[in-house]
């Protein structure tokens, strides 16, 4: 479909990473079902750095793309790194989204970032 | 990879009569219908012939024709043209719920310019409320838009009634008819309809052609100003091959009626008997018998249109859906929302729209092609996951 760039039909058709972590460090959750769009983020981390990243995500094709292309972009990262992942990043990485694309579909790196911080708060209640 | 289009209600391809009917138009007869000479009296002579087939299509005289440029434009002409001519009389408006975007809008600018509107809404079933719109009506009512079927969901509406308690009234009635007048047979004399419009394409004639049916003896105010074409009531050099087009394909869709609708309302109804069967978590949209024979849409928990739309697509199947996402503005189809869907569901909507051109075995490769691509975006969502540890099954 020549709305999507052939990265995003690519993540989209091949998306990298769904799942659950039954296991996860950090669970991060955006959008809900009424707006379109909602993903949920599970993370891994060892040493500071995101060992493992899966996610699940309803909604439309960039949807997907963006949940997959963000899972892809943050594994291994650090913490740190991962947290200045931003929306226009992601959208870079995949050659671009449809402008009215940009927002609503565009959550994956915001569920990243509350699944990192679901993390750190966990973290504090053990100290 | 099968090639099967089941979008007939986004475009149609045009039968080979309407199309070899135009050639001779889009080749040597260029001539404009309003000149004098011998080009001209033969451009004119083909309008005025298609003008009277569209006219047969529902009962109307062919003076009772207007033509347009497609079937947005004809309702435009109907709700802002005759509001407009009538608005002395009362400025009071009457509309469904799920009417096009091409009544609801023009009636929106309506309500700016100090006209004072009723939306009459549906049941589950998208059929409009008669006893509402009974209520409705009042002194000042001058017109009410009633559409004749609903392409979104399939709905066959209850015309006769609604343009009666119009008619006893005394109350203008316009009816969209661009989804149903292929397959649902209006007659416009016996129903009292003051106006009902009429698109090309959804009578599998070429684009770039509609009609407006506006009765005899019926002011309306042009929303097209120039020169005296159609009567002075829609000016614009006419669109002489698409008319032709149109007139071939209403003369067509008149006669094959029955025929056609026994062929695609038993493939219509062989896939929604699968589909409910084969697909979990699936609910028809729309009325279960009083149906567009083209029409098979539902709303499927769990996930999203655009996405069984795409993966379709990588299939070689086209289909539509009324989601959000799939919209340009990102919002919900109002018809669904106007037969009480629930929001998380209105996102997996998928219209199948069958046309001419459609054989049984596309029903066979849409439930080949369409149980696992379900199952694999239900793999991926947390709103089935979250079902699945709710205890659902």
């Amino acid at each position: 479909m020549a709305m999507y760039s052939d990265v995003v039909m690519d993540h989209f058709t091949n998306p990298r990473n769904v799942g659950e972590i039954e296991d996860a460090d950090g669970v991060g959750e955006v959008g809900n079902p009424t707006c379109g769009d909602m993903m949920t983020f599970y993370i891994k981390v060892k040493d500071g750095r995101l060992e493992d990243v899966k996610f699940k995500t309803f909604g439309c094709g960039a949807a997907i793309a963006v949940s997959s292309m963000v899972s892809e972009m943050a594994k291994g990262k650090t913490l740190e790194e991962a947290m200045k992942i931003g929306r226009e990043d992601v959208a870079q990485e995949l050659g671009g989204l449809p402008k009215q694309k940009m927002h609503c579909s565009n959550l994956g790196a915001d569920a990243l970032h509350k699944a990192i911080e679901d993390y750190l708060s966990r973290q504090g209640g053990k100290e | 990879m099968a090639q099967v289009y089941l979008d007939n209600y986004a475009a149609t391809p045009i039968i080979p009569e309407a199309r070899e009917a135009m050639l001779p138009f889009l080749e040597s007869e260029f001539g404009n219908p309003s000149s004098l000479h011998s080009w001209g009296d033969r451009a004119r002579e083909a309008v005025e012939e298609a003008r009277s087939r569209v006219a047969s299509l529902i009962n109307a005289e062919p003076e009772e024709i207007i033509f347009t440029s497609n079937g947005s434009e004809a309702n435009n002409l109907a709700v802002k043209g005759l509001a407009g001519a009538l608005k002395k009389r009362g400025e009071h408006v009457v509309v469904s719920a799920v009417e096009h975007f091409s009544v609801l809008n023009p009636v929106k600018t309506l309500e700016k310019s100090g006209f004072e509107v009723t939306v009459v809404p549906v049941d589950p079933y998208g059929t409009v409320d008669l006893q509402a719109l009974e209520e409705a009506l009042r002194k000042d009512t001058v017109l009410v838009s009633v559409m004749a079927a609903n392409g979104e969901i399939g709905t066959v509406e209850p015309l006769a009634e609604a343009a009666s308690l119009a008619a006893e009234r005394g109350i203008a009635f316009h009816t969209d008819a661009v989804a149903a007048a292929a397959f649902v047979d209006i007659d416009v004399k016996e129903t009292g309809i003051t106006a009902l419009s009429l698109a090309s394409d959804l009578l599998y004639g070429p684009k770039g052609a509609g009609a407006l049916f506006l009765r005899k003896g019926t002011r309306i105010l042009p929303q097209v100003e120039g020169g005296v074409q159609e009567g002075g009531r829609r000016s614009g050099t006419e669109n002489v091959p698409s008319i032709v087009g149109m007139g071939v394909a209403a003369e067509l869709a008149a006669s094959l009626r029955e025929e056609r609708s026994g062929r695609l309302s038993a493939m219509r109804d062989q896939l929604i008997r699968r589909m409910l069967e084969e697909v979990p978590h699936i609910r028809l949209t729309g009325h279960p018998t009083e149906r567009l024979p083209w029409n098979a849409s539902f709303v499927v928990d769990f996930i999203e249109g655009e996405s069984m739309l795409l993966f379709l697509d990588q299939r070689g199947i086209a289909v539509s859906s009324g989601s959000a996402c799939t919209s340009r503005a990102l919002k919900r189809s109002h018809v669904l929302d106007a037969c009480g869907v629930p929001v998380e569901s209105t996102q997996g909507s998928i219209l199948f729209s069958f046309g001419l051109e459609n054989r049984p075995e596309d029903v066979d490769a849409v439930m080949e092609a369409l149980p696992p691509i379900v199952e694999r975006l239900r793999q991926m969502s947390p709103l089935y996951a979250k079902f699945l540890r709710e205890g659902g099954a």
